[in-house]
């Protein structure tokens, strides 16, 4: 079908997104170097122009835009309720926690934040949980194929499979779900899928102590992460840097236990922090380090939510996971922020309602990576371009909420 | 917490001279702040030791509309030592919106005004880069005001479906 | 006792076949994806590459540079910004090339239709497209439901028509 309808220009490409660094401006020994949108290691479309000195860099600049798709103006052309697909794409690795975020803002915006059924919390923060699981898998396994080693890499993609296929059960999808609503859940949770979730950390655990072994504790990875990129704490106060990056730099602070929202204040569990065990403290591997013990606090939060799931608040056959979804989300006029831990650190929502319609006037995403990314030339100059990978690798960022 | 916002409401009393009004129905608390005296209320706010709000969360633009003939830019902050967060709203006329950048005293919006910028067109006094972020750099308009209409045809590619 | 392909012919290990048939088997059996992973459906991509949904049992093993890749997938929304350089590394790929269109966001532009002014409606108004594969993202499943369609089209190749040089002139009449 010939339907092509783009017409070429010469300067098509410099005229979209010029270079900062112009070639007449160099001095002789350097260069630019530009690892394009399409790269196997940039995480997605993430075009990064590197001023180097032969193999040391000078500067580098970040260039983004490849993958915007107009979040805001969806948000501000559709009611509450049907955004929620919208929000799940951007964090397309965690759609759980940015469901959640999102249908946590809205419900306290109508005042009915307090009236969701204690069951649909757990399962909410369970769902959240597991996603977050899934995440961090990502973030070390596509962390480790950067560097070069590809077995940690399957073997992570066959455990999410795991993790996937669960999701499917309970939702109906493998990637992004639109189950957690605006006053509940699309759907309860299926027979059975309690004791399947517990299978699943049974065998998951011993799974987690082999990534540690093979990646984590490997002399290679240690030696390629340990000291580079490292982020003193008052540098990531000052940058907005949130989650795991921050928690790497030395700083115990989890919007879990911050703003305690959801049912969290109810469950233990621990919030990691890079102590320097491998070289200075806030290098790679605190932070990768950080996002495996991590994953070991989200098994615990997953086995406290199923003993509630099946003791206190069990299913019963008048549950309806939908009984508080409101037909018309209309909240008053106001101005509202809310924020919740994303694995990837915080995600906000800044919501304004106009109290007439039930269309935000104005929502606005405050994603995480976006902030995250922006200290990456910050923390890069001076080192090695492999290093570079290495410490882009380690802020994890996920380029469908880099640009929204 | 209301003593907390009473003791914020009162330092901000003793930086600005003039009255200060809340935001109405606004969570977090906020304040409207004159354009001019922005910067120093960042400052202060940043460096008291009495609230010291050390990270700016999140900046956002607002369009109110070619009715109203106003925009809004507003400054989420958040202060790790005391677990507050405060907002602070700016109005701004439609037609050339300039205001100062904060850039100086938290690195974080940096980009974040870059991107108020591309979506609105509000332009940042001493920001150190700023050029449009998410857009192509030869787009024309800015997108997320309300009165956009987007061009037919880009590289001669249909925008719309 | 014979070697397993050897147990196929009965004529001493000598098959007799057409040259187009013979190239197009050898051109459908290794088929190397460029890893060009936009979105959300890339991360569906890993998923089909890696050991659950095995992509290498078809031949298929991703290459980084479009100058060694056979097949183009494109996963995820394609945007403006994008457009240019989809152009640039399809016109860099050698032929035979195929492009697989993976996901409704490089389908017809998917979720983002009706208020995204920065996405493309559809990676076909930007560079040919041969097979498309439905979903949101798709199943890995279903993107080796794809991968066999094309293998069913390039088995219908055949060097006796020159397909070649219908498409330049084509390409030429719709450029110029």
């Amino acid at each position: 079908m010939k339907n092509q309808q783009y017409i070429y220009k010469e300067d098509n490409l410099i005229d979209s997104e010029p270079n900062k660094f112009k070639t007449g401006e160099l001095k002789s020994e350097e260069m630019i170097i530009n690892l394009g949108p399409q790269h196997p290691s940039t995480h997605g479309v993430l075009r990064l122009e590197v001023l180097s000195d032969g193999e040391i860099i000078k500067d580098v600049v970040p260039h983004i835009g490849y993958l915007h798709r107009c979040f805001e103006k969806h948000a501000e052309s559709l009611p509450y309720n049907q955004v929620i697909p919208f929000v799940d794409r951007m964090d397309y690795v965690a759609a759980m926690n940015s469901e959640h975020a999102y249908a946590m803002g809205v419900e306290r915006m109508l005042g009915i934040a307090d009236q969701i059924p204690k069951r649909v919390e757990y399962i909410r923060v369970l769902m959240a949980e597991i996603n977050r699981i899934a995440s961090h898998l990502i973030a070390v396994g596509t962390y480790g194929l950067d560097l070069g080693a590809f077995t940690p890499f399957f073997w992570i993609m066959r455990d999410r499979e795991h993790i996937l296929r669960l999701l499917e059960w309970a939702s109906g999808a493998r990637m992004l779900y639109n189950y957690i609503w605006i006053g509940g859940l699309f759907y309860d949770l299926p027979v059975g899928f309690e004791q399947r979730c517990r299978e699943f950390i049974t065998f998951f655990k011993p799974k987690v102590g082999e990534l540690e072994k093979l990646l984590i504790n490997n002399k290679i990875f240690i030696d390629r992460t340990a000291n580079v990129g490292v982020l003193p704490l008052n540098l990531a106060i000052n940058s907005g840097v949130t989650g795991p990056m921050l928690r790497g730099s030395g700083l115990r602070f989890d919007l879990r236990r911050v703003d305690g929202y959801s049912v969290y204040p109810e469950l233990e569990f621990e919030v990691p922090i890079g102590e320097g065990k491998m070289g200075k403290v806030g290098d790679c591997w605190d932070r990768t380090w950080v996002r495996v013990k991590e994953i070991y606090e989200s098994l615990r939060i997953m086995d406290q939510c199923l003993n509630k799931l099946e003791g206190e608040h069990k299913r019963t056959r008048e549950f309806d996971p939908q009984a508080i979804v409101p037909k018309k989300i209309r909240p008053k006029a106001q101005e509202f922020y809310v924020r919740a831990e994303n694995p990837k650190g915080e995600l906000g929502f800044y919501f304004r309602a106009d109290g007439k319609s039930d269309i935000p006037f104005r929502c606005k995403a405050r994603a995480c990576s976006f902030v995250n990314l922006s200290i990456l030339p910050e923390i890069s100059r001076g080192v090695l371009i492999a290093d570079l990978i290495a410490i882009l690798g380690s802020i994890d960022i996920v380029l469908g909420e880099v640009d929204r | 917490m209301s003593d907390r916002k009473a003791e914020l409401l009162s330092l901000i009393r003793q930086v600005t001279s003039e009255e200060v009004i809340e935001i109405p129905n606004s969570t977090p608390f906020g304040v409207v702040v004159k354009q001019e005296a922005l910067l120093s209320l960042c400052d202060q706010l940043h460096k008291n030791p009495a609230s010291y709000f050390d990270m700016l969360s999140c900046i956002t633009g607002v369009d109110n509309g070619p009715e109203s003939g106003t925009m809004e830019v507003i400054y989420h902050l958040y202060s790790i030592p005391f677990n507050n967060s405060l907002a602070l709203k700016v109005l701004l006329p439609r037609e050339n919106p300039e205001v100062e950048s904060v850039v100086s005293i938290w690195k974080s919006a940096n980009w974040l005004e870059r991107e108020i910028y591309d979506m609105f067109g509000i332009g940042f006094k001493n920001h150190p880069d700023l050029r449009r972020i998410l857009m192509p750099a030869d787009w024309k308009g800015y997108p997320l005001r309300k009165d956009y209409k987007h061009e037919e045809y880009y590289r001669g590619v249909k925008i719309e479906y | 006792m014979k070697g397993l392909l050897d147990q196929q012919f009965e004529n001493g290990g000598v098959i007799i076949t057409k040259v187009d048939d013979l190239l197009n088997w050898s051109r459908l059996s290794s088929l190397f994806p460029m890893t060009f992973g936009l979105a959300c459906c890339a991360i569906e991509f890993m998923s089909t590459g890696s050991t659950v949904y095995d992509m290498d049992r078809f031949g298929m093993v991703p290459r980084a540079t479009p100058r060694q890749s056979d097949v183009m997938i494109v996963s995820g929304t394609v945007t403006f910004k994008m457009a240019d350089r989809i152009k640039q590394l399809y016109e860099q790929m050698s032929e035979p090339r195929y492009v697989i269109s993976m996901g409704s966001c490089s389908n017809c532009g998917g979720p983002y239709w009706q208020h995204g002014y920065h996405v493309v409606k559809g990676v076909d108004r930007i560079i040919p497209v041969d097979v498309y594969v439905p979903g949101c993202p798709p199943r890995p499943e279903a993107l080796i439901g794809g991968i066999l369609k094309l293998h069913e089209k390039i088995r219908n190749e055949t060097r006796v028509k020159p397909t070649a040089i219908e498409q330049l002139l084509e390409k030429e009449s719709h450029v110029g």
